[in-house]
């Protein structure tokens, strides 16, 4: 990626490093950045995708949410103005009977095309230019509870893309599509015998343990594998020398662990393979036989590392479970394992077998109450990607710090058919806090500085050549959400302070999602104030021009901005309390009433 | 992921009374909301026992029902009662914390079903026959959530002849967890363990004979169970129509005592007085 104004896939490179050679955004006036324009992507709720640019014109998708599910807009960069839109015609079936969540986390970009999947299945390629739909090819089959919410990645020709819906009895695959005629090329499934996997003579795992015949059926009882779970709704990485591509599968699943005894391979496991064949060339299993649903769907950052002396191909994977590992890419030896957050449902990993030793003193059992489990169930860190600078050659990593008691559930309910459930109770980890962003030396194996956030870090990262890192809030989940999107500049020194958003008006800007006081998403821009004497005031009038009736709530927002800026006295102490209470979960902001109010259950 | 979304639900429901604001009553409708491919329960031709149910319930409100579907499936309470979308569920497990719970209205059984001319006489978890017949069961999503045969035989150490049926199946077919009792009619497996109502209205359709037969000494796998109450689910804080709903209940035992029996639904006796004292 050699022209820093382009960020053509959602992880900007195929190194997934989120790293942007631009230095316009610097620590001089990180704090200083202004709203450019804004954009509503209709959506209520669930925009994990952050916006793509390609010669001054920007690309994103909205969730399957609102009037516009999927809908892909091209804008202008600079403006905002829209200069199409796609709208796909998804089965209107797909959201009542869809797994989980309606989300959708980015397009891609390449030779004149940008591509999109949608919730139901659906890989569809689009003219850059006129938005005009090229091909579109169905990949799942939504009613049997398959869906697509990964952001696809175009490598070689091929746009590679994932399912999702383990829990509705989905058996995992990745997927190469051409880019040209939407054909399939080829796809690997992550349960079952190896032909169906892609696995072949070039298959050198470099652990034993990982080594034999159809390790994706004897690693399960009877026929569990062929629903199995082992979904890919994570970020995909590529590195062209090695002519491979890297990514992680999800959990094991629809069966009770009771039901799945064994390592239940290929589940949560980080899958190297040739992107022209899709044959693998080794796998690492994460957690073995999970008992936490800890998909390993997280990033994997593609970095050379000095260590010991050698220069090393490595990939880092901040794992669900709590470390942090370090895998040489060519072998898929584990080089180190460390625990980035506090851990205590494993008791480390072992190097020589590279096997997760887990802690039996935590296995969730159904029937006893199995208190102060670390961390939770979405793990240290979810989906919410890193960004890494090969300035300070650090990763910057936005993440949970989370632990939970595990307890039995009165009664769950699904199609008429009543049973026992479980339930969790998620609390603020040791310290007291429940996120944090921290960044991570995978060198010296320790991290260099850390914030602690009293809520979790759902938001992406990247980092800037100006030396700042800049943390998007997009995701809508968890405490006080609606309190928590605004975007944040952080400088790498630690210290942090908020800005609303921008008015860079040249090429040189960052795109971001944010939620407005009404809670709809919109874009904005992160850059500096400068250009085409843009003040604020004439962006909150132009936004005021477009859509009428939002003047009263600039009031919520700067409101939510004092929230933001830790004025919480400030701030309506009805939300203060709510929101940063003891109580988990507790509180969520209602601007619908043009003011900000807060209500507590 | 299962995870991560159960979190974003239980946020949603601490928004729950947001929400319950923007659910008004329709003075003149009885807004409901269910599946409309899941028979016994509901179907869109309003076939299922809690459609006439539903329609008896508006006959004695003065009301027309009126229907929102939607799969019974996560996030069912949080996109239809609690987005304001309808007011009443007809079937919930008693005590199903998200919702306002009336008084239960029956109360029935996980069975064992299997063809009559098999003759297995098979009631009990502890019969150990259970180590050789192909048994099938439905599955529900991962260790917190499955159905309780498929952890008591998991605990049991029966894996190797057990099958698993999605509960969710393919949804462009005709009711998806039937699947597991048509296996037992087709041959595909000796016994199923299901949830009553479903398996004996599905066995009376049944192109062979089917013994339903309540599934006995579930008691060393608590707390999981085989036996429910079911109640209707109202928003929380719905007093008044929840109040309606149990006078409704108190006055038409009988009646929908009968219905539920006229669907097959094999029903057991309630196990303790409840809140408002008198179902036993």
């Amino acid at each position: 990626m050699t022209d820093p104004a382009q960020w053509p896939m959602a992880a900007r490179n195929y190194a997934n490093t989120r790293y942007s050679e631009l230095d316009q955004i610097n620590r001089s006036n990180a704090s200083r950045l202004q709203l450019a324009w804004t954009f509503s992507v209709g959506a209520d709720r669930g925009q994990e995708a952050a916006p793509i640019i390609v010669d001054g014109t920007m690309y994103v998708v909205g969730p399957y949410a609102g009037p516009y599910p999927n809908r892909v807009f091209a804008l202008n960069a600079t403006t905002g103005e829209l200069k199409w839109s796609y709208a796909p015609r998804p089965e209107p079936a797909a959201k009542g009977v869809a797994c989980c969540d309606v989300v959708n986390r980015g397009l891609a970009f390449d030779e004149g095309k940008i591509f999109l999947n949608t919730l139901d299945n659906h890989t569809v390629a689009i003219d850059a230019k006129t938005g005009k739909e090229l091909w579109h090819t169905k990949l799942g089959e939504i009613n049997k509870g398959e869906t697509i919410t990964m952001a696809p990645v175009v490598v070689k020709g091929k746009v590679l893309v994932g399912n999702s819906g383990g829990e509705l009895g989905v058996r995992g695959w990745i997927t190469a599509v051409d880019e040209n005629t939407g054909a399939i090329a080829w796809r690997a499934y992550h349960t079952g015998p190896d032909k169906d996997v892609l696995i072949g003579p070039d298959f050198k795992p470099f652990y034993s343990s990982l080594r034999g015949k159809d390790l994706g059926v004897a690693s399960w009882p009877a026929d569990r594998w062929q629903v199995g779970g082992g979904t890919v709704w994570g970020w995909i990485s590529y590195d062209p020398e090695l002519n491979l591509i890297y990514y992680g599968t999800a959990n094991p699943s629809p069966w009770n662990s009771n039901q799945r005894s064994g390592d239940n391979l290929w589940t949560t496991t980080i899958f190297a393979r040739d992107p022209d064949t899709g044959q693998a060339k080794w796998a690492y299993q994460v957690n073995p036989h999970d008992l936490f649903d800890h998909d390993e769907i997280n990033e994997n950052v593609l970095v050379d590392l000095q260590l010991n002396g050698q220069t090393r191909k490595v990939l880092i994977h901040p794992g669900r479970n709590g470390y942090m590992y370090v895998i040489d890419r060519a072998t898929g030896e584990v080089l180190s394992a460390d625990a980035y957050d506090f851990v205590n449902s494993y008791k480390g990993v072992d190097l020589k077998t590279g096997r997760i030793v887990p802690n039996e003193e935590k296995t969730p059992v159904i029937g006893k109450n199995i208190e102060n489990i670390c961390p939770a169930a979405p793990g240290a860190k979810d989906w919410q990607p890193t960004a890494w600078s090969p300035r300070t050659k650090l990763l910057y990593v936005p993440h949970q710090h989370l632990c939970m008691d595990f307890k039995t559930a009165e009664a769950g309910y699904i199609a008429g058919t009543p049973y026992v459930g479980a339930s969790v109770d998620m609390y603020a980890g040791p310290g007291g806090y429940r996120g944090e962003f921290m960044a991570w030396d995978p060198v010296a194996r320790k991290k260099v500085w850390e914030i602690h956030e009293k809520l979790p870090v759902w938001t992406g990262t990247l980092v800037t050549a100006g030396g700042r890192g800049i943390l998007r809030h997009h995701g809508p989940y968890l405490q006080g959400g609606r309190c928590n999107q605004w975007q944040r500049a952080l400088a790498i020194q630690g210290r942090f302070r908020i800005h609303r958003s921008t008015c860079d008006l040249s090429r040189k800007r960052w795109p971001a999602v944010c939620r407005d006081p009404l809670g709809r998403w919109r874009l904005a821009w992160s850059g500096r104030q400068r250009r085409g004497g843009s003040s604020c005031a004439q962006c909150r009038a132009r936004l005021h021009g477009r859509h009428p009736g939002l003047a009263v709530l600039y009031r919520g927002w700067k409101r939510a901005s004092r929230i933001q800026t830790g004025g919480l006295r400030q701030a309506s102490p009805t939300c203060s309390r709510a929101i940063f209470g003891p109580e988990q979960c507790a509180a969520a902001l209602d601007f619908s009433h043009s003011s900000l109010r807060c209500l507590r259950p | 992921m299962r995870s991560r979304i159960r979190l974003f639900s239980f946020l949603v429901a601490m928004l729950a009374p947001v929400t319950t604001m923007a659910g008004q009553h329709d003075g003149n409708k009885l807004r409901v909301c269910a599946d409309p491919n899941n028979m016994p329960f509901s179907s869109s031709a309003q076939t299922g026992f809690e459609n006439k149910l539903a329609a008896l319930i508006a006959q004695k409100l003065g009301k027309t029902v009126a229907y929102t579907w939607w799969a019974q499936r996560r996030g069912f309470i949080r996109h239809t009662l609690n987005a304001g979308l309808c007011d009443l569920v007809v079937g919930v497990p008693a005590h199903y914390d998200l919702v306002e719970n009336t008084q239960p209205y029956y109360r029935s059984t996980y069975v064992f079903v299997s063809q009559t001319s098999r003759n297995l006489q098979l009631s009990s978890m502890d019969d150990p026959r259970l180590r050789q017949l192909t048994v099938g069961v439905h599955l529900i999503g991962d260790d917190g959530n499955n159905t309780p045969p498929a952890h008591a035989l998991g605990d049991l150490g029966i894996v190797s002849n057990v099958r698993g049926y999605m509960i969710y199946g393919d949804y462009r077919e005709p009711d998806p967890p039937a699947r597991l009792i048509e296996a037992v009619e087709n041959g595909d497996i000796d016994l199923a363990a299901a949830w009553g109502p479903l398996a004996g209205y599905v066995a009376k359709f049944s192109k062979v004979p089917l013994t339903i037969t309540p599934i006995t000494g579930g008691e060393q796998f608590a707390p999981q169970r085989f036996q429910f109450d079911i109640s209707m689910g109202v928003r929380k804080g719905d007093h008044a129509l929840r109040d309606q709903l149990n006078d409704f209940i108190d006055r038409n035992k009988t009646a929908i005592t009968d219905l539920l029996k006229n669907y097959g639904a094999p029903l057991v006796e309630f196990q303790r007085s409840t809140a408002s004292g008198d179902l036993q």
